[in-house]
Parts: structure tokens; sequence; C-alpha cells
């Protein structure tokens, strides 16, 4: 099974902070990481690798630092990886940046799944996914925890808000994993040794036959009318008392609000 | 003149970091308080090729260099020097002699699956007579066919008992003194031996050390390292390098301390302001954390030259003696920012000073380091 898994960079924490006057992230002295779903949808692709052969591929577009996390990814066992950097990639929306990715995935060729996580912890939109599935006119898969190859169709598990969905697709496929039963491998010496050994790949939009008006800042129709932290609401309240009193004060306190 | 880590054993510390955060801080309060032996940590770090970082592939090991393993004995000390110590004792002071002195079958049978992980190591030197004064040992090798049958106690055997390979060191000729001794290479589960009661310890607590007892133990007689005579020579050499290992464990208890130490003086609030912000405390953090930084230096210059074939024998007892003075002076340090809580169980310093001790010990103690430099400098 041949698959690509796209990473993003992310600034390690779940609280990223937003300059108020130019509206973007504040990245300076926070370190990046791996985007954590991204590491559970490469513990899934590794895991079908693993079970069915092929090799795992990790993409991710960003600024030159972001080879970091590519490389985090192969110390945990992906086969290659390769950079999608250029200039004119800078200011992607979500739109500008799934196109991107895309046009990597078809130069490739020959890809049967295309693994995301299902959001980013900082853009937080869980679209990139869905819309790869677009541009490049194949099936999509969302929210998926388990998959299972019967050697000719996958057999999913999409999570609902009650239970889950088992859907059969066929590949080629774009999926998007949520957080797993398990936790991702932990990188090895083995993989570290050729994560910093190897020379990772960029490629520029000229590589992969972007076309201009698509990309980056121009090929992003997002127009970010005002970025905020919203405000805390009131404070919580912890019930105290045995368990029986509290629920029965919980209950209480549900009737007056009108939510029971 | 380089002082930069390459950026692949920068990746070694990022990787081991990762798994000392998550697969040892959760439990090393537990095991420590109970003085427990976690066995499945080793085959852990064997499966994610920590138990042979720096031997060469082809015998099973990571292919890195010994300033990766210092690094990686340093990031694990940070959380568990516990741990630190049975995989340091396991892979300087048990693989390296196999290493460097067996022959190419003894590298099979024995060193492959030790630098794989699947079989854990020990060394066996001191003996109740016989600590600082090793050549003092009475452990003594009969050979009788095509077999050694071996007869004494080791103390404080580091692994002792749960390492199915052990390197002991032995009398084969009782007049030659030091030209007397040999090293064979004993299987757990010999006949004629056993082991003793475990060590009730200050710290590194959920390391394992036993007496290992021998009764005519039985030893193929192929299993001698080197020939007959060479046991003090290799026992020499092989704690060179292991002291690179123990001053390693030295910085990583250290920086492990400073870290603590560093966070909570930016949050424990005294007088209406951070304690960071007195000068009291903050000179007191600078000078931890130049003490580190050059226990580290010294540490890995050590590590550098065993990994170029320079002399290292001086440089590691050098880093060993002031990296292990640092340990101690810094997670002293460390329990004092701390206050009372320094002083609690709820809070990790007191560990961390606990443990610290046993580096300005064991591999030699600092007087030890101290004849071994002083030997160097006077010759
Ligand atoms: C309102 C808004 C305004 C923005 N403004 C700007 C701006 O002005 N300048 C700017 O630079 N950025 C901006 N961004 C950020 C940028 O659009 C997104 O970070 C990016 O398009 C990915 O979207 P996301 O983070 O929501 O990812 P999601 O859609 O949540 O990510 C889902 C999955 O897609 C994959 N993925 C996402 N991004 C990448 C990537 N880069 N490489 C590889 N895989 C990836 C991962 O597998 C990820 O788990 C803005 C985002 C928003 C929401
Ligand atoms: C937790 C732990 C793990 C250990 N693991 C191992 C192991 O795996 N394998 C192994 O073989 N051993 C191991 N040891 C033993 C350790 O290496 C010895 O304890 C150490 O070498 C000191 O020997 P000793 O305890 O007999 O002290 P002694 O040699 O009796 O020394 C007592 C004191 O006298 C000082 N002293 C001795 N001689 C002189 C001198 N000539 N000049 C000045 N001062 C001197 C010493 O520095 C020390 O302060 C371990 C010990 C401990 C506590």
């Amino acid at each position: 099974m041949e698959i690509v898994v796209c990473v993003k960079q992310v600034p390690d924490t779940t609280e990223v902070k937003i300059d108020p006057v130019t509206n973007t992230l504040v990245r300076e002295g926070v370190p990046s990481i791996v985007n954590p779903f991204d590491k559970y949808a490469l513990e899934m692709a590794l895991q079908l690798r693993d079970k069915h052969g092929g090799k795992v591929t990790v993409i991710s577009m960003g600024p030159p630092q972001a080879v970091a996390a590519l490389r985090e990814c192969i110390a945990m066992g992906a086969d290659e990886a390769v950079l999608l950097s250029d200039r004119a990639f800078a200011g992607s929306d979500t739109l500008a940046t799934s196109y991107t990715l895309s046009q990597a995935v078809r130069k490739m060729g020959n890809v049967d799944l295309v693994i995301c996580g299902k959001q980013a912890i900082d853009g937080d939109t869980a679209q990139v996914g869905p819309e790869m599935a677009e541009h490049l006119g194949i099936g999509q898969l969302t929210y998926v925890s388990t998959i299972e190859f019967d050697g000719e169709k996958l057999i999913a598990h999409r999570e609902q808000d009650e239970g889950y969905d088992v859907i059969e697709a066929k590949a080629p496929l774009v999926v998007t994993i949520i957080k797993l039963a398990m936790d991702p491998r932990l990188p090895t010496v083995k993989g570290t040794a050729k994560a910093y050994r190897m020379e990772v790949p960029v490629w520029t939009a000229a590589d992969i036959a972007i076309d201009p008006k698509l990309a980056g800042l121009e090929g992003s129709p997002t127009l970010v009318k005002r970025i905020f932290t919203p405000e805390r609401r009131g404070k919580g309240e912890i019930i105290q008392g045995d368990s029986k009193e509290a629920v029965d004060a919980l209950v209480d306190k549900l009737r007056q609000a009108k939510i029971l | 003149m380089n002082f930069t880590v390459s950026p692949e054993n920068e990746g070694i510390r990022k990787m081991v970091r990762e798994f000392a955060e998550k697969k040892l801080a959760p439990t090393i309060v537990e095991r420590d308080e109970k003085e427990l032996f976690d066995r499945s940590i080793f085959d852990e770090m064997g499966k994610l090729g920590l138990m042979g970082l720096p031997y060469p592939e082809k015998y099973g090991g990571g292919g890195m260099d010994f300033v990766a393993y210092a690094i990686a004995i340093e990031e694990i000390s940070r959380v568990d020097a516990s741990t630190s110590i049975g995989m340091s004792v396991h892979t300087s002071l048990c693989s390296w002699p196999i290493y460097k002195y067996g022959t190419e079958e003894q590298k099979q049978k024995y060193l492959v699956p030790l630098a794989q992980g699947i079989k854990l190591g020990a060394f066996g030197l001191t003996e109740p007579n016989a600590g600082t004064d090793v050549g003092n040992a009475s452990t003594f090798a009969v050979k009788e066919g095509d077999s050694y049958l071996i007869t004494g106690t080791k103390v404080f055997n580091t692994n002792g008992g749960e390492a199915e390979v052990e390197v002991v060191f032995t009398k084969t000729n009782k007049e030659a003194g030091l030209k007397g001794m040999s090293a064979f290479i004993v299987e757990k589960g010999s006949p004629g031996l056993s082991f003793g009661k475990k060590e009730t310890k200050m710290g590194i607590r959920a390391a394992v050390q036993r007496e290992v007892i021998m009764v005519n133990a039985k030893t193929p007689a192929s299993n001698i390292l080197g020939k007959e005579g060479d046991g003090f020579r290799i026992a020499m050499t092989t704690l060179d390098g292991g002291r690179i290992g123990i001053a390693a464990q030295a910085v990583g208890i250290a920086q492990g301390a400073l870290d603590h130490a560093i966070k909570y003086a930016k949050q424990r609030v005294q007088f209406g302001k951070p304690i960071a912000t007195q000068q009291g405390i903050s000179f007191m953090l600078a000078n931890m954390a130049t003490k580190v930084e050059a226990a580290r230096l010294m540490t890995y210059r050590a590590a550098f030259n065993k990994s170029n074939d320079l002399p290292y024998s001086k440089e590691a007892a050098m880093a060993k003696l002031f990296a292990s003075d640092v340990a101690m002076s810094v997670t002293t340090d460390a329990v004092q920012v701390f206050g009372g809580y320094g002083y609690s169980r709820e809070y990790p310093v007191e560990r961390l000073m606990r443990d610290a001790k046993i580096t300005q010990i064991y591999e030699g103690t600092s007087e030890a380091m101290r004849m071994v430099i002083a030997g160097s400098i006077l010759r």
C-alpha cells in the first residue's frame, strides 16, 4: 500500500495566542511539534504498512524549519519525506494549502491512501483533509478510528457522537484520523539515525506544477475579519457531597436552567 | 574546535527525552518508593535500540558514537537515574569488554543479544574485601578440562540476579598479583551460581544490586575474555569508559534538579513576587546552571575522545570526579530552592539528591578518580 501522510508543524500549545494588532498567531518562543492528530495518522499508516507492505511517505507544507517535523516522522518509522516549501505558498488558507498538498500527491502518482489528522491544533478548521479529496477527485473517510484492509477494500470505523459507522470503501481515498486507542509509537535509534542522516527533498511550486492563482495568498479566498480570544464564560461550579446528593443537586440545577 | 553536538545526536536527545518523559516519569516515584526493578523497561529500551547504542549495527547495536551514548544516559538520568545505571552497566561494563576483547564467536553469542536488549548484562568486580583495592580480590577460577570452576562472592552487583550475562573478574594465579587476574563471561543459570540478598539503598532505589555467589560455578574455558592474566587490564580499561556513563548520569541528575528548580522558582511567590526575582535565588540558579554546563562539556569531551580513538582515561576520571560533585551540589541547592517542599517526597528534588550521591562512589570513588588523575599527570 502506498500511503502519504500529511503532517503539519504546529506550536506546542493548545492555547495559541493571537496578536491583537496583526490578527496572526504569535509563534515566537513557542517550540514546534508535529500536530498531535498527525502522529496518530502516521501511526495508522505505519500499522497498515507493517501489516500489508508498501511505503509511507510524509509530506508537509511549511517553511524550511518544518523539516524538523518530517525528521521526527522518519524517526518514528516513515520511509520517505518531502517538504513543500516555497515563498509562493506563504499566506495559504485551507483551500490553497489543500491544493498545494494535492499537487504533491498527484506528482507522486499511484497513491492508495492519503492520511491526514482530523484537524490541526492551531488552525483547527479540519478542512484540509476533505478539501484534498475534492482537489484529487477521490473519496474521503473522516473521523476514522480504525482501518482494516481485506486485500480489496478498506473497512473503517467513523466516529459519531453516539457510536460509530462501519464503512467500506476502495482506494484511492483521503482519510482523516482522530485520537486512536493506542499512543503513537516512539521514535527508535535506527529511525533517528536515518532521519538525521537523510537529505529531505524540498519541492517548490515549479516541482509540483502549481498554478500561482490557486496557491499562497493569491489562491486564498478566506478573508480574516477579526481573530480574538473569546472571553472566558462564567466559572464552572463543582457540586460537593456524596454522589447521590450531588446528582440530585445537579439535576435540579439543569432543570432550573431548562436544559432538562 | 567545534563545541556543537551533531544534529543526529540532538535527534537522539529528543528521542530519549520523549521516551523518558512518556515511559519513565509516570512510574519512577512508585518504583523508587517500593524499590521495584522493572525488567519490561529494559525490554522496551532494547526494542527502541537504546541497549546497544555505541556498537556497530552488525553486532545488533545502534551504530552511534559515545557522545550519543552519553546524551542518552544523561536524558534518562534527568528523569530516572535507576534506569540509567542499569543501562550504563549493561552497555559500558558488560557489552564493552566483550566488544573490545571478545572473540568473534563471543561477540556473536553474547554481544549481539546484549546490544539488541534481548539479554541484560552485569559486571562483577567488587568483593567484600576488594572495593577500591581491586587487586585484593579473592574469587578464584581453576581450570578443569575445558571448563573453569569459579569460587567467590561479588557484592553490589548492578542488575545482579536479573542479568543473563555477567562479566566476572577472578584470580587465576594467586601468586601473580594484578597479573594473576582474568575475566570471564558467566551466564545466569550456570551450575554453582546463585544470588544473595538485594541491597536496600539511599538512592537509585529502582535499580537492583545483589550479591553474586559462586561455588565451583562452571564456565566453559572458551568464555575467558582475552587470556589468563588479562583481567586487571580489562577491568581498568572497561571502567575508564564506564566513567563516561556515570559522568553523564551525574550531568543528567543535575540537569533534572536544575530544571525543577527553575520552574519552581518562577512559580513560588513569597513577599509578593516569585522567588526567582530575588537575587539570592537567581544567583544560586546561575551558579547551578554554570556547573552543569561545565560538567557536561567535560563529559562530552571524554566521550568524544573515546569515539575518536584519543586517550580518555584521565578525561573520563576528571569528568566523573567533577560531574559527580556537581550533581551533589546542584541537587542540594535545588532542595534549598524548594524550601520545605524540597525536603518533601511530594516533589522530585529530594529523590534526585539521594540519587546524586552514588555517582561519587561507584565505578571508582572520587578518591579513586584522584588516584587515576594524579597517576596520569605525575607520570
Ligand atoms: C481564519 C484563518 C486565517 C488564517 N490566516 C492565515 C494567514 O494569514 N497566514 C497564514 O500563513 N496562515 C493563515 N491561516 C492558517 C492556514 O490557513 C492553515 O493553518 C492551514 O491552511 C491549515 O488549516 P488548519 O490549520 O485548519 O488545518 P486542518 O484543516 O485542521 O488540518 C487537518 C489536517 O490537514 C493536514 N494539514 C494541514 N495543514 C498542513 C500542512 N501545512 N502541511 C501538511 N499537512 C497539513 C494535517 O494532516 C492536519 O491534521 C489562517 C487560518 C484560519 C482558519
Ligand atoms: C549502588 C551500587 C552499585 C554498584 N554496582 C557495582 C557493579 O555493578 N559491579 C561492581 O563490581 N561493583 C559495583 N559497586 C561497587 C562500587 O564500585 C564500590 O562500592 C566502590 O568501588 C568502592 O568500594 P568499597 O565500597 O569497597 O569502598 P572502599 O574501597 O572500602 O572505600 C571506602 C572509602 O575509602 C576510600 N579509599 C579507599 N582506598 C583509598 C586510598 N588508597 N586512598 C584514599 N582513599 C581511599 C574510598 O574512596 C572510600 O571513601 C556498586 C556499589 C553501589 C553502592
